[in-house]
């Protein structure tokens, strides 16, 4: 603390305070046109992170109207515009461009020791459509809502719903868009922005994760701007696409839905996953076990992910035996998944592990992720799905998947890498306070409804039976708890970036091109390029006492 | 009927206790797996935390402890995949015996019919010990047939028959849902079965309710109503426009292309609402299209009567191998309609000579 005495001058000495990417430009303009991959990140955190209230205000809306098994609080159609509202906004403007469009754009360059993405403008680009996209389904929800579910199964969807499903699908075909040019950007950022000594090897995980990611991006996601494409032509044009009283086939919808919507179920997860192994190996203090199963772990996922899409229809009228091979082929994919969750678990052996904040959220992955997976085996087993299909044990299964795997895995990540993004630490009181109430909150609502699965409860239910009510109040008492927990964090973040001590350039002493950097990082991110001589999670070469 | 809290489905079909042995097993599994993996983490974490002096010296290792997982897993998933196949064929492969109930859904309202003509709307009687099929369209939109106490489930298509069979045991009512959303009431698209024992249910079959025509019986009237016999005459007529409909359901029809396409009901449907999608070997494609003429019941009632016109032959033919092919109650008696409420008796107490 040198400059002690010239901070007491009311105007900053530009000198003192090193430049960062932060303040190297303070007006609107430079952040509305910037083309800097970190100041991209955060402006999708700023998105997201509205989304995310939004989609969750949704979400306790209707689980308060289920405290009670009669029509209450909301009628049917807004219950049922409710629902649809909280889908579309956390599958499209959270879940799928979260990690990759917060972490993946601020990490990804930085960790492979880049200036920048491979194509900056075209970066800004995915966030504008990200945008345009989201004030769609803004315009929608202000309007008068959609109430089709986010699956927007026809001929309801594309004949039947009297609400605004072509502005939706508008919507989500343009956010599409911002989906595919995030992908393409990565997967040429990975292939040919890697610093000297990077080699495919030595990335972090994080890299191999969200790199699986932007090949499902690229590749599935131009599968779903087609279908909501012939949706719009059959609502709009009555051309009959769907629909058999124009001729369609309702069931090609759901073929073509899950085509891209079961791998988009990795888009939301692989990013998780590869976070989880930065905060695993990071306050383990140990490389990753079976560094490069995990790494190619994420493709077979990636790869397998395109396979299993026929799991969604076993009670579609599919056939039988087209309903074995895509049952078959779920239970494969649960091998990889088990490989990641198993080589996490082991990298505690023999590590130095600190109970961290982001440590309790991968923690908390690691167990709710087990869940989700193993009870996605329920539903891949096809004697078991036709009873629990289309119930609440689907919802429970994809919550603890979704929220219990992506949402605990990118606020850890939020967490971990908070420090390096804004340059301030967080309060780690009230951050461990608040790991620990979204655990409680989050089990306390999605547990009890595998219960009311198995008991029959449908999902997308206004009212229901007498019987189911006591579980339900279980799950709408967690969601409020659930509620709060996420509004801890929103608080005290924002508090540490005025109040916040100043993070120093490695807060964990962890390894990785990110953290030789300062923090904030310079506009550049390094001050030369950096040359990797190591390989990626080498902390035995960098033992916990060697540290200082 | 659900009233009361419980935390298992009550169990009233011959599928139940097969799917919760398997949901039993995954659950046993599941629990298993959870522990060890919840158990192995906090046991490292705990063990390996940074105030504990243990051993951390860097090993290297192979992946073997991988391959070993994956050794052991695949062959359990394999299991699980075989054993919920076995589930799932007998859960859609209805016996031969079934007897046959036709279901229209709509938004948001179930309508059944049984093979006597008898309709009901969001209940549906069926007795114990007696397979049922439910041959199911939509006029809408996609629902879905749930009864949690059967374990059973069958999406219900627009534009396409869907069928679903169980044989209930244990007589009481139990919720029927509509599982698959279908727009503003989806919650209030919900029925019951009634499930009684044979006798009480043939009670109720022969019950005062007013009973409606047997559905072959409607079916031959809304034939001669849009004159279809003017063109679809019997088999020995020589010189008919359009294909015979004798001896049509469920045989092999060889089409203009060159393949064939099996006579069931889905194939009588699309003939009968959109005849030039599927043209017959050696006809001229004159037949109008009915569709928007003959509502859903309308046409499963043509159905209903086109089976009786392959009848008296098929059930002689098949006579010495198997017992009544029963799709239809109506069709086994070549003296036709007035027998089937005893018919439909008889196959409940599961003696069809």
């Amino acid at each position: 603390m040198t400059g002690e005495i010239a901070s007491t001058t009311a105007f900053p000495n530009p000198e003192r305070e090193p430049k960062n990417y932060l303040n190297a430009a303070w007006t609107v303009r430079s952040w509305l046109l910037t083309v800097d991959h970190k100041r991209i990140g955060l402006l999708y955190l700023a998105g997201i992170s509205f989304f995310f209230f939004l989609g969750g205000a949704a979400a306790v809306l209707f689980r308060l109207e289920l405290m009670t098994p009669h029509a209450d609080l909301v009628e049917a159609e807004t219950y049922n515009k409710l629902f649809t509202l909280h889908g579309i906004i956390m599958i499209f403007f959270f879940l799928v461009p979260g990690i990759p469009g917060v972490l993946g754009n601020f990490l990804l360059p930085i960790m492979i020791g880049a200036r920048d993405m491979a194509f900056p403008k075209l970066n800004l680009m995915s966030w504008y459509l990200f945008m345009i996209g989201g004030t769609f389904t803004i315009y929608v929800t202000i309007a008068g809502g959609v109430d089709t579910g986010w699956t927007f199964y026809t001929p309801y969807s594309s004949t039947y719903s009297n609400t605004y499903v072509m502005a939706t699908a508008v919507g989500i075909f343009i956010t599409g868009f911002s989906s595919i040019l995030t992908g393409l950007n990565f997967i040429v950022t990975v292939h040919k922005m890697r610093c000297p000594g990077m080699t495919w090897f030595r990335l972090p995980l994080f890299v191999w994760a969200n790199y699986a990611t932007a090949l499902i991006m690229v590749l599935g996601t131009p599968v779903l701007a087609i279908t909501i494409l012939l949706v719009a032509l059959e609502r709009g044009l009555k051309i009959g696409i769907f629909d058999p009283r124009l001729g369609g086939d309702p069931v090609l919808f759901q073929h073509l839905f899950w085509f891209y919507s079961h791998p988009a179920v990795y888009i939301m997860v692989l990013p998780a996953m590869g976070v989880i192994s930065e905060l695993v190996a990071a306050f383990s203090r140990n490389r990753i076990f079976g560094y490069k199963l995990v790494a190619f772990a994420s493709l077979a996922i990636a790869v397998l992910g395109f396979l299993v899409w026929g799991h969604h229809m076993f009670v579609s009228g599919q056939s039988l035996y087209a309903g074995m091979v895509f049952s078959v082929l779920s239970m494969l994919i649960a091998i990889p998944s088990a490989i990641k969750v198993f080589n996490w678990t082991l990298t505690l052996w023999r590590g130095e592990v600190t109970f961290s904040t982001p440590m309790l959220y991968s923690i908390g992955f690691l167990g709710l992720f087990t869940i989700g997976g193993l009870t996605g085996l329920f539903l891949a087993t096809l004697g078991i799905d036709v009873h629990v299909h289309d119930t609440y044990f689907v919802v429970a299964h994809f919550h603890y998947v979704m929220v219990g795997g992506t949402v605990m895995a990118y606020l850890g990540g939020i967490h971990y890498w908070w420090p390096k993004m804004t340059g301030r630490m967080y309060p780690e009181g009230w951050a461990r306070f608040s790991a620990v109430l979204v655990f409680v909150g989050f089990n306390l609502t999605f547990f009890p409804q595998f219960i009311l699965g198995y008991l029959g409860m449908p999902r997308r239910y206004h009212v229901y039976d007498e019987g189911f009510q006591v579980l339900n109040v279980m799950s709408s008492a967690g969601a409020s708890i659930l509620g709060i927990a996420y509004l801890f964090p929103i608080t005290y973040l924002i508090w540490s970036l005025k109040y916040g001590p100043k993070a120093p350039a490695n807060p964990w002493n962890a390894v990785g091109l990110e953290w030789m950097t300062s923090s904030p990082p310079p506009t550049e991110n390094f001050t030369e390029t950096p040359v990797v001589d190591f390989e990626a999670y080498e902390y035995h070469r960098n033992p916990a006492g060697a540290h200082g | 009927m659900n009233t009361e809290f419980q935390i298992f489905p009550d169990a009233a079909s011959t599928a139940a206790g097969k799917v919760d042995a398997l949901y039993l097993f995954m659950v046993v599994l599941s629990v298993i797996l959870s522990a060890f993996v919840a158990g192995l983490v906090l046991y490292l974490a705990v063990r390996y935390r940074r105030a504990n002096k243990v051993n951390r010296a860097h090993v290297d290792h192979g992946n073997t402890i991988e391959y070993v997982a994956m050794a052991i897993s695949f062959p359990i998933l394999m299991g699980i995949f075989i054993w919920g196949a076995k589930v799932c064929f007998f859960l859609f492969r209805a016996p031969e015996h079934a007897m046959p109930i036709t279901v229209v859904a709509k938004q948001w309202m179930w309508k059944f019919q049984h093979a006597d003509g008898r309709r009901e709307i969001d209940t549906l009687h069926i007795p114990t010990g007696q397979p049922v099929k439910l041959t199911m369209v939509s006029q809408d939109v996609i629902h879905s047939f749930f009864v949690p106490a059967f374990r059973t489930k069958q999406d219900v298509l627009p534009g396409r028959y869907t069928s679903v069979w169980f044989e209930a045991t244990e007589p009481g009512e139990y919720r029927l849902y509509c599982a698959e959303y279908c727009g503003t009431n989806h919650s209030r698209m919900v029925g019951k079965v009634v499930v009684q024992s044979p006798d009480d249910f043939a009670r109720w079959m022969s019950g005062d309710a007013a009973s409606d025509e047997p559905p072959a019986e409607t079916g031959r009237k809304l034939f001669e109503q849009f004159q279809c016999g003017t063109c679809h005459r019997p088999a020995n007529e020589e010189g008919a426009r359009g294909p015979t409909l004798e001896n049509l359901f469920q045989s092999r029809v060889p089409l203009a292309g060159g393949q064939t396409v099996a006579a069931d009901e889905t194939y009588l449907r699309e003939s009968i609402l959109r005849p030039a999608q599927k043209q017959v070997a050696g006809y001229q494609q004159i037949m109008p299209t009915y569709e928007g003429q003959i509502s859903e019941e309308g046409v499963m009632h043509l159905i209903a009567y086109i089976k009786t016109l392959g009848a008296p032959l098929a059930a002689k033919r098949e006579e010495p191998k198997t017992p009544a092919p029963a799709t239809e109650p109506a069709a086994v008696e070549p003296t036709a309609a007035p027998a089937t409420k005893d018919n439909a008796a008889n196959e409940s107490e599961g003696n069809a000579p």
